[in-house]
C-alpha cells in the first residue's frame, strides 16, 4: 500500500518506521527541514518537506494515488484539514486523524474522517478495562449505527441480584445479550433468568442510554 | 442579531466595533485576551478568552443561540475547523470563515462552508487598479 503520514513528531517517526518494515511505500511529510534532514538520513529518503494541509505539497506527494493517509501532527485541526483535503480532493480511500481533545473524535467522524483516535481516550479505556471496580466497561462500538456493546459486573450488594431480568426496566435501545457466570457456560438472558452476584452481563446499548443501562441493572 | 466572532486581530475587532455600533449583540473570542485591546472603549459587547476550536469554550460564548459566527483567526485550519464546528455540531444559521489560501478557500466553499480568501480579493484589486 501507499500511505501518507502527515507529521514528524515520534509518532509520525516510528509510525512510517513499522510501515517501512511491513513493506509498504510511505512517504511523509515534515515542515520543519532539521527534522526531515534527520528522518532522511534515518530512514531512508522517505521524507518531504512541506505542509501536508497545502494542496502543492499533496500534489507533490501524488496523494491522488494513495490509498491511505495519516495525520498525526500535534495540532487537531491540521489532522483534520490534511484529511478533509486527502478525501474530498484527492479521493484517498480511508484517512486516519489523531485527536489531542477526545471531544473532537465525533466532530472528526461527522466531517467524514474515517477512523479518529484520541490517545486520552485509549489510555482512559485500558484504565476502565483494568480496574474491576468500574461498573460499565466499553467492549465494543459499532459505528454506523451508534451503538456499543458494553460489559456490566453485577457486584454481590447491588439490589438487582436475585430479580428476574423481567423485573429489570431497560431503557428503549438497550438489551442483555449474555450472561457470563464464573465456572459455568455463558447463558442468553429470557425474562425468567435470575441475575446473580458477581454475574458479568454483556449488552448492547447507545450512548445516550449507558448510564440508565447502568443504573438500571444496579438497582438504583 | 447575536454574533460571534473567533478571533480578535484587526479584521475581528474592527468587524465587533462596527457591528456593536450597529446594534447587534456582539461576542468576541479571542486565546489571547492582550488582543482585547484593540476593541474601542465603547464597545459594549462582551469579549472572552478561549479557544474557538474548543466545543466548551464556544458554548461559553453562547454559539447555541447565535445567528452569525464569524471565524478570522490568523490559522486557516483553526477557522475551517471552527467553522465546521459552528455549523454541523451547532447549526448556527450563518457561518463565514476567512481561508488566506486560495485552494483551500475554493474546495471548503465546495464543500458548504462560506468561505473568504482575502489573498484572492486583495491580488484582483491590486490588478485591476494596476491595469486600470
Amino acid at each position: 500500500m501507499y500511505i501518507i503520514i502527515i507529521g514528524g513528531g515520534r509518532v509520525g517517526y516510528y509510525l512510517s518506521k513499522a510501515l517501512l518494515n511491513e513493506g509498504h511505500e510511505i512517504l511523509l511529510i515534515e515542515k520543519n527541514p532539521a527534522v526531515c534532514d534527520t528522518i532522511n538520513d534515518e530512514l531512508g529518503s522517505v521524507c518531504l518537506r512541506g505542509d501536508g494541509c497545502e494542496v502543492s505539497t499533496l500534489n507533490e506527494a501524488g496523494t491522488s494515488r494513495a490509498d491511505m493517509l495519516v495525520a498525526v501532527t500535534a495540532d487537531d485541526e491540521d489532522n483534520l484539514v490534511a484529511c478533509q483535503l486527502a478525501k474530498y480532493k484527492f479521493k484517498v480511500p480511508h484517512t486516519i486523524a489523531r485527536t489531542r481533545n477526545p471531544k473532537n473524535e465525533e466532530l472528526f467522524k461527522k466531517l467524514g474522517i474515517d477512523v479518529t483516535i484520541s490517545s486520552t481516550n485509549i489510555i482512559l479505556e485500558h484504565i476502565t478495562e483494568e480496574v474491576p471496580t468500574h461498573p460499565v466497561t466499553h467492549l465494543m462500538e459499532i459505528r454506523d449505527r451508534g451503538l456499543e456493546i458494553v460489559e456490566v459486573r453485577v457486584p454481590a450488594d447491588c439490589p438487582s441480584v436475585g430479580r428476574t431480568v423481567k423485573d429489570i426496566i431497560l431503557p428503549t435501545g438497550s438489551m442483555l445479550s449474555l450472561i457470563v457466570r464464573k465456572s459455568q457456560k455463558p447463558v442468553v438472558p429470557t425474562a425468567a433468568t435470575i441475575l446473580m452476584a458477581d454475574d458479568q452481563i454483556i449488552a448492547v446499548t447507545t450512548s445516550q442510554t449507558e448510564e440508565a443501562l447502568r443504573a438500571a441493572l444496579m438497582g438504583e | 442579531m447575536k454574533v460571534v466572532i473567533m478571533g480578535c486581530g484587526r479584521v475581528g475587532a474592527q468587524l465587533a466595533e462596527q457591528l456593536d455600533a450597529a446594534g447587534h449583540s456582539v461576542i468576541i473570542l479571542d486565546m489571547n485576551s492582550y488582543s482585547f485591546r484593540r476593541l474601542p472603549p465603547t464597545y459594549k459587547g462582551k469579549a472572552i478568552v478561549g479557544n474557538g476550536i474548543d466545543m466548551e469554550a464556544l458554548k461559553r460564548a453562547g454559539i447555541e443561540s447565535a445567528e452569525v459566527f464569524v471565524a478570522v483567526t490568523q490559522g486557516d485550519n483553526r477557522n475551517i475547523m471552527a467553522a465546521q464546528i459552528a455549523k454541523r455540531m451547532f447549526n448556527v444559521p450563518r457561518v463565514i470563515c476567512r481561508i488566506y489560501d486560495p485552494l483551500r478557500q475554493e474546495l471548503f466553499q465546495t464543500m458548504g462552508l462560506e468561505a473568504i480568501s482575502p489573498t484572492t480579493i486583495f491580488a484582483d484589486l491590486l490588478r485591476k487598479r494596476i491595469e486600470s
